[in-house]
């Protein structure tokens, strides 16, 4: 009787929250506003529509893969883990440093190039799974039955120490980043396409599909799902939580890594704090696609990237942060499930 | 709290009387603060020969206020908000704008001088006003959605302050901010200057002393009128929902109405804070409210134990102390350390080496984010938590427990 | 007010509530008359905890109409429907759990103060007045429930017997006209059940109506005048507790469950 009223209560919830019909409304209304400018400028500028089409894609890419280590640490422990952003930043800043041992040529593509590169990706992305694995252990769990609040002071603590260790590694001002990836480059009726685009999106893609799959298939993922539903459940069902966390963690930096990795490889140029900025706008990302959701974070950071980039390129940078945030206000308020109105786990 | 029933038994030690110990302990913590802040001036002003000191005290004090303020957001009602500076950048450009020259140059094309004493409530309504705005849809919300929701918030105020160039500065920045004025003042010992004087027409202009008074008396009014909120029936109200939303709302309270209050008093404290802060640094730029505002604060509630009204001001001023006190000065105490044990040679930078005092500042960041998760670490519950939630922690384990033999029962 | 005495304070009529494809409550009918002990009983997952949220504004019917002391409070929120004079404890023990006991029966008072905001900013004599009388009369109703001395404790440092008086006492705080207990004997001993009672009987005697939902058939046969049976989210059964025991229905789908 507990269970079932239990769940007939979620059930409640989520059908209340999504048939209210005024937000719903408000929610189309804007999103047919945003469509019909954009529109308009697609007809009047198709190739500059276009170009900024592919940039917002690229950009969006990345931060696809950092709202998804967000989204799923927050949909396994509810924590707004702070320092995934700066685990971001990290991966781009130990990519670097291991990069620096090969003998790579700058501004185009060698064999030694690409041999760095198919090893250094996937290391940096073990490296960082096992920095996040262990800050999990030193600042998280041990705070798992602590007031809600104490694990987010330790996740700024650990942004803060993060970016402490990047800043006393590097000092303050912004880091090279090896340009290494080919520089050819197509123009298709006057919209400019690099090979960076395409490798951000498609490596991005690549790694998108293997989680869901990951998340889908495998055991591990289905007790990550479970954990996230129902943690006591999942336990009383012999699944080891601290293992699936930990796993969650991992996961999650492993795709903060192959981000970082991906921002150094696209811009060149990264900086201590580049995190602190990405992370928020990862998160409100992943709060877009409806927290906890994992679609819904690759999408939510596809559709920040491209707002981000139309709004750079329509309204003016300086109101992009105004735009970002204030889509994320209207959407909790418009629709609280998030973007695909899926439902969010509710404990 | 009035108590009929259980009043007056403060000898007897057969039984445990929890609200008594509660009293007591604050009674002692207040009494330790009040005298220590009448003290403070005089003993630093003759100490260190400066009122560098009293400065550092007056900026620890708005610090201490939107704590206060906080505390009630978040440890009374339990609701997480993560964009307070946006409140108190509020409160500081409603004084600034209409307390400097800085509106001549905007298309109003004339500057607005009202005294401190009436924008100090204009902050705090214009606050407390733009709280309820963004509560009133967003209450209704899951606790962590209103915790992005406050995020989001945080971030756009700033930038909206830096945007509207025309008519705040933007990045330049209001200044020129006037300063509060009294028709009299009293100076005295406690502020090193000699035996009693009446100023007439007195103003704070550079008065580090006259500003310590201020944010004491300030801090002062909000613990009384934050305690009597506390335990009255609006205080239980927020408790409630804090505990169990479902079944506040089942005893009648208006949980919306209920929490958009909490919002709304939080925001007001900052509100009020943030007019302080505009005349006692005199200049307000959108820099000084960024995030970094917000969780400063958030850390110094909940380590100094969130809930309890003292644990917070201890809080605020440790976590002052800290990070704008302690890790700035490492540096140059490193330094003379160096030098005081032969190591000079390493003070000066060379090759890769910064300098001495250049790498212990870089090494801030890592202090600070030691500092957090190892107190948290130590000490979840806060440095002076509320017996509330000391008990929280040590009975976690028994709760769990509990659950699962009630389940039992009522399957 | 002007209602006499004798008429119903409580009439769902055709109450649903649908889940999805789920009916957790279909088209059910009921009158509770003034001052009964009426019962609800029925197989687990039958409905009747919807039912009471139903009641209570925690969940909005998705058609049906519920009247409450001749008006209509259908839709109304959980807190416009104490104002009107619902109670409810919960199945799931639901106090605030770091509260004093005192605190709790308090909170349970809030709706009945008229303190505001003002008033308790700058403590105004009224509204210490208001606190005053409000801290006897909470500490009245522990003493009825049988719990003062336990005033100061936390709610959760409570026995769990007592965790269920101190949320009855809470619910009378309300100043309620109808009291929905749901399981309010489940998990007590046999001598706690009967104290369950005569608990019962008392409040009946201030006058107030009294609705719940128990699995305890001792404790349903005892006390209430009337009961209805749901199953599967429908009425099948109404009537004094000597005629439903004997429907066959009712004791098919008891039958059906255990089997």
């Amino acid at each position: 009787m507990v269970g079932s009223g239990a769940s007939v209560l979620k059930r409640f919830r989520s059908s209340q929250l999504g048939g209210m019909s005024l937000p719903d409304y408000g929610f189309y209304i804007l999103c047919a506003t945003a469509i019909v400018l954009l529109a308009t400028q697609a007809v009047l500028h198709p190739s500059d529509f276009a170009q900024i089409l592919v940039f917002g894609v690229t950009q969006g890419a990345i931060y696809a893969l950092v709202a998804l280590g967000y989204t799923m640490v927050y949909g396994i422990i509810e924590l707004i883990n702070f320092a995934h952003g700066d685990v971001f930043t990290l991966g781009a800043y130990i990519g670097t440093a291991i990069l620096g041992f090969f003998s790579l040529t700058e501004g185009s593509f060698t064999t030694i190039n690409l041999i760095a590169l198919l090893l250094v990706f996937p290391l940096v992305m073990l490296i960082m799974g096992g920095i996040n694995v262990a800050i999990e252990r030193v600042a998280y769990r041990p705070l798992r039955n602590a007031p809600r609040l104490a694990p987010l002071i330790t996740a700024i603590g650990m942004s803060f120490l993060l970016e402490g260790i990047m800043f006393l590694w590097k000092g303050p001002a912004t880091v090279h980043f090896p340009d290494i990836l080919p520089q050819a480059s197509t123009t298709v009726a006057g919209v400019f396409f690099g090979f960076k685009d395409v490798f951000v999106v498609v490596v991005a893609a690549i790694l998108v599909t293997l989680l869901a799959l990951f998340i889908n298939r495998t055991r591990l993922g289905k007790a990550m799902r479970a954990t996230a539903q129902d943690r006591d459940a999942a336990q009383l069902m012999g699944i080891d939580i601290n293992r699936t966390i930990a796993a969650t963690f991992f996961i999650g930096a492993l795709l903060a890594g192959a981000g970082g990795m991906i921002w150094g490889l696209y811009y060149n140029t990264i900086y201590y704090q580049l995190g602190f900025r990405s992370g928020l706008i990862a998160f409100t990302a992943a709060v877009f696609g409806g927290i906890g959701n994992i679609p819904g974070a690759a999408i939510g950071g596809l559709v920040i990237g491209l707002t981000a980039a139309f709004s750079d390129s329509y309204i003016g940078s300086k109101w992009t942060q105004v735009v970002i945030f204030g889509i994320l206000i209207g959407v909790l308020v418009f629709r609280p499930t998030g973007l695909l109105g899926m439902r969010v786990p509710e404990k | 709290m009035s108590q009929a029933a259980t009043a007056g038994r403060r000898g007897s030690p057969r039984r445990f009387n929890l609200r008594e110990r509660i009293r007591d302990r604050d009674t002692a913590v207040y009494g330790v603060l009040i005298i220590v802040a009448i003290l403070f001036p005089m003993v630093t002003i003759y100490a260190t020969d400066g009122t560098a000191l009293v400065s550092h005290a007056t900026r620890a004090g708005y610090f201490v206020l939107l704590a206060i303020g906080l505390n009630v957001v978040v440890g009374f009602a339990g609701l997480l908000d993560l964009g307070y500076a946006a409140f108190f950048a509020i409160g500081a450009y409603s004084y600034a704008l209409l307390a400097s020259p800085q509106l001549e140059s905007s298309p109003a094309h004339h500057a607005v001088h009202i005294t401190f004493w009436i924008l100090m409530f204009v902050s705090l309504l214009a606050a407390a006003a733009a709280g309820a705005v963004l509560g009133f849809p967003t209450l209704r919300l899951r606790g962590d959605y209103l915790a992005i929701v406050t995020l989001g918030f945080g971030e756009i105020v700033p930038q909206l302050f830096y945007n509207f160039d025309q008519w705040t500065g933007g990045i330049n920045a209001v200044g020129l901010i006037d300063q509060p004025r009294l028709p009299v003042w009293v100076q005295g010992p406690w502020s090193g200057d000699g035996p009693f004087t009446f100023v007439r027409d007195f103003s704070f202009n550079g008065d580090p002393v006259a500003y310590y008074v201020l944010i004491v008396i300030l801090i002062a009014v909000a613990v009384i009128l934050v305690n009597n909120l506390y335990r009255s029936r609006l205080g239980r109200a927020w408790m409630a929902i804090r505990e169990d939303e479902v079944a506040a709302a089942a005893m009648g309270i208006n949980t919306v109405t209920t929490k958009l209050l909490a919002f709304g008093i939080g925001a007001s404290f900052s509100g009020f804070a943030g007019a302080y802060y505009g005349a006692s640094v005199s200049l307000v730029s959108p820099d000084s409210f960024l995030f970094i505002v917000s969780i400063t604060v958030l850390v110094m509630v909940v380590l100094g134990g969130m809930g309890n009204i003292t644990g917070v001001i201890i809080g605020a001023l440790v976590m002052y102390t800290v990070i704008f006190y302690l890790i700035p000065g490492l540096p140059e105490n490193a330094v003379s350390l160096a030098n005081n044990v032969g190591l000079g040679g390493i003070v000066p930078a060379s090759g890769d080496w910064p300098g001495l005092a250049e790498e212990t500042q870089r090494l801030n960041f890592i202090i600070y984010g030691i500092i957090l998760v190892g107190m948290m670490l130590l000490r979840p519950q806060g440095i002076l938590p509320s017996r509330v939630r000391e008990q929280e922690l040590k009975h976690a384990a028994v709760q769990e427990e509990e659950t699962v033999v009630e389940q039992a029962h009522a399957s | 007010m002007s209602e006499p005495a004798a008429g119903n304070i409580l009439e769902l009529t055709d109450l649903t509530k649908r889940f999805g494809g789920l009916v957790a409550v279909d088209n059910v009918s009921l009158n509770i008359k003034r001052g009964e002990v009426f019962a609800l009983i029925g197989p687990n997952g039958a409905g009747k905890t919807t039912l009471f949220n139903n009641v209570t504004g925690l969940f909005k019917p998705t058609s049906g109409r519920v009247l409450f002391d001749g008006r209509d409070i259908t839709g109304f929120k959980p807190h416009q429907v104490a104002r009107r004079g619902i109670a409810r404890t919960f199945q799931n023990i639901r106090l605030f759990d770091y509260m004093s006991c005192l605190d709790n029966v308090r909170v349970g008072r809030h709706v009945r103060m008229k303190a505001k905001v003002w008033d308790s900013l700058f403590k105004l004599p009224r509204e210490r007045k208001e606190e005053e009388r409000v801290t006897e009369e909470a500490m009245e109703l522990l003493r009825f429930v049988g719990i003062a001395k336990h005033a100061n404790q936390y709610a959760r440092n409570l026995a769990y017997g007592q965790q269920r008086r101190l949320e009855i006492a809470r619910a009378l705080a309300t100043d309620p006209k109808l009291l929905l207990l749901d399981e309010p004997a489940a998990g007590f001993t046999p001598q706690e059940k009967v104290e369950l009672m005569q608990l019962v009987k008392k409040i009946l005697g201030r006058g107030i109506t009294v609705f719940l939902i128990e699995h305890d058939m001792k404790v349903v046969m005892g006390i209430s005048e009337r009961i209805v049976v749901l199953d599967h989210g429908e009425k099948i059964a109404e009537g004094p507790p000597d005629e439903v025991r004997k429907d066959v229905r009712v004791i098919e789908a008891y039958l059906g469950k255990s089997a």
